[in-house]
């Protein structure tokens, strides 16, 4: 019988193991009242229960695969001292937690949240508040960060860094997340087959986003909006972004997206209002702009001439000060079937494309391009006869940058 | 006085030209809206007649107009009246005309379509337009007695006002490229009220693009408070001083 009570045994054992997870609560007054206690207690799989309270804790570090969860966001304050919450283990949860006052420091990079060299975690519903770095990734896979509302209040650039930092990181998940008063909003430096998908990114002091070395992302639905330096994304390949939105992004050197050694990826779908440039080239090769809106833009796109093999199709631009502008002769890329609102063609076989092409730089552009101030004589009558003039003679402008296939009626996007 | 501007307005609507002028402008106000679907570019369409059309039908129509009654200033100066009241009332006659005139044409359908602060600009400028102009043109026409040099006189002045300027500028701008010409700009805009009405509608309707380059500097003294009522008292002085001057020689003059 007793090799049968062993197998018995070994079996209710090997069975309860995941049962005997249990839930350590902490609160202020009690046995436990420190959240790094409880961490220090907690076997592999257990939760820890926080009570609503305020709790200073210098750095809890959790090395063990446990779910963290604050009931009714308790606050860790950081004390403009500390770190808040160190991750070393893989397949931690934390959720609900209001964390504030973190640490800054030029020499080490604090965050509210960071996550060093790991795998599986999910940070979810958090607030992070004045925090320095706000949820950092450094080396992390398979990692979700989703629904955190992050706000920070520097007001110098050397005060402040980024929302969520992701360095050398692979497939991730960033959903739903709102950064506000970063440098740049959600960072992206070496980091593969991650998705950034319906976040906000608002009044950020450098970049709503800033993207390099990360190829094969997909950034969708995203809102960008009133961020100094608008949206980045450089040397990287296979990008898609998708049905984003670029809003308010003023001021010189500042961009819509700003496309700078990058090629084969996607822009589709997504809406363009209000920026100084709503897209800049700068060296992109072969990438599909398509299905966009541009409205009330500076600028709506600027292409270098170092940028080839790009065709831009089927987008809708809508007063716009400027639709195009370039700084050479030479024009290695597509316009197609885009519909222009300033086009002045007709359509005599009612097929819905205009007869007469369409050469969307302006020659007060090239103007502008060479000499900034003249920005002061635009839409004077001279710029107009300028204009005017160029269309029926054109010397300076492009001769090849034309849309051959110029749409009658906007696209219903 | 007012007995005075009474009968030059009742004059000038007794004369087809105002009528006609505010029919032209009531006919291009309500088909750049009714046609395009976007008021954005109805409005782009308007800022084209505000200053092209509007100063230089106000300064030819009032200096022929101030030819043509030549006699009944003559028959005003021979009763016990002031020289000086005689002249602002004809100047208060024509431009409340020409105002009413601009106000129905282009204010109300850019306020019927398009009341948005572009819109309001829009019709501001074109207002403070009108009356500049017609100081302009009693200027023009006070200084001569030969009617067609003076019309000459005041088809230049629209000229210069509305090309001639923005060409010199462009020339200086590049001429001068290498160095920092923006405050110089500032200052240059100033001495040309039709460029001065222009950027005050750019910087509502071209907002985002004015931001980029120079933007800056432009945004930074005609965007606040302070650059706006700066701007607007200089538009108010391209208005007394032709006046001033204007009253200055018909004072003297021998008619």
């Amino acid at each position: 019988m007793k090799p049968v009570f062993l197998c018995i045994g070994f079996l209710l054992s090997v069975y309860c193991t995941p049962i005997s997870a249990v839930t350590l609560h902490v609160e202020k007054g009690h046995s436990i009242y420190s959240i790094q206690q409880a961490v220090n207690m907690a076997k592999n799989g257990d939760t820890i229960l926080v009570a609503p309270g305020n709790y200073k804790e210098k750095n809890i570090t959790i090395n063990k695969p446990i779910v963290l969860l604050g009931n009714n966001y308790p606050v860790i304050d950081g004390e403009h001292t500390y770190q808040l919450i160190s991750v070393r283990a893989d397949g931690v949860i934390i959720k609900g937690f209001k964390l504030i006052h973190s640490g800054t420091s030029s020499l080490i990079d604090i965050a509210g949240i960071k996550v060093y060299d790991v795998k599986n975690i999910t940070i979810e519903n958090n607030i992070l508040e004045d925090t320095f770095f706000g949820i950092y990734l450094q080396g992390a896979t398979h990692c979700t960060i989703k629904n955190n509302r992050l706000t920070a209040y520097a007001k110098t650039d050397q005060q402040s860094a980024n929302g969520i930092h992701c360095w050398k990181c692979d497939s991730l998940s960033i959903i739903g997340n709102t950064v506000t008063g970063h440098r740049d909003g959600i960072y992206f430096e070496f980091v593969t087959n991650s998705l950034i998908w319906k976040n906000r990114s608002i009044k950020n002091s450098r970049y709503g986003l800033h993207f390099m070395f990360s190829h094969n992302d997909a950034y969708i639905a995203n809102i960008f909006q009133n961020n100094s330096a608008g949206v980045s994304v450089m040397f990287t390949h296979g990008v898609s972004m998708l049905n984003n939105v670029f809003e308010d992004n003023w001021g010189d050197g500042c961009y819509g997206i700003f496309l700078k050694e990058i090629t084969d990826s996607h822009i589709s779908g997504n809406t363009f209002l209000r920026n100084t440039t709503a897209i800049f080239f700068e060296g992109a090769t072969r990438i599909l702009v398509e299905k966009n809106t541009f409205i009330k833009n500076g600028w709506a796109v600027k292409i270098q001439a170092n940028s080839i093999q790009n065709t831009i199709k089927n987008n809708n631009f809508l007063a716009n000060s400027f639709d195009i502008a370039t700084n050479g002769s030479l024009v290695e890329n597509t316009f197609n079937k885009n519909y222009w609102d300033k086009y002045e063609g007709y359509d005599l076989n009612k097929d819905g494309v205009g007869d007469v092409p369409y050469h969307p730089v302006s020659m007060f552009s090239m103007i502008v391009a060479e000499n900034p101030t003249a920005m002061i004589l635009f839409r004077s009558f001279m710029a107009t006869l300028f204009d005017k003039t160029e269309k029926i003679l054109p010397s300076l402008t492009p001769e090849n940058l034309v849309d051959k296939l110029p749409l009658m009626k906007p696209l219903r996007l | 006085m007012i007995k005075i501007i009474k009968y030059v307005i009742a004059d000038i609507l007794r004369n087809k030209i105002v009528i006609a002028y505010t029919a032209f402008l009531l006919a291009i106000g309500m088909s750049v809206f009714n046609l395009e679907d976007n008021t954005t570019k109805g409005l782009l369409s308007l800022l084209n007649i505000v200053l092209i059309v509007v100063p230089l039908v106000c300064i030819i129509f009032s200096t022929i107009y101030v030819y043509n009654s030549a006699e009944f200033i003559e028959l005003l100066v021979s009763q016990p009246l002031q020289r000086k009241h005689i002249w602002l009332s004809l100047f208060s006659g024509i431009a409340l005309a020409l105002v009413l005139a601009f106000f129905i044409g282009i204010g109300l359908p850019v306020l019927l379509y398009s009341f948005t602060p572009t819109g309001f600009i829009l019709v501001v400028v074109g207002l403070l337009l009108t009356v500049i102009f017609v100081a302009i043109a009693l200027l023009a026409a006070v200084n001569t007695r030969d009617k067609a040099k003076g019309i000459g006189i005041a088809v230049l002045l629209w000229l210069y006002f509305s090309l001639l300027f923005d060409g010199l500028i462009l020339f200086i701008l590049f001429q001068f490229a290498d160095y920092p010409l923006e405050n110089l700009m500032l200052v240059l805009s100033a001495l040309n009220p039709v460029d001065m009405g222009r950027i005050l509608i750019l910087l509502k309707m071209d907002i985002s693009a004015l931001m980029g380059y120079t933007g800056a500097i432009f945004q930074n003294f005609f965007g606040t408070t302070t650059g706006m009522i700066a701007t607007i008292l200089v538009m108010m002085l391209w208005m007394v001083l032709p006046v001033f001057f204007s009253l200055r020689i018909f004072k003297r003059k021998d008619l």
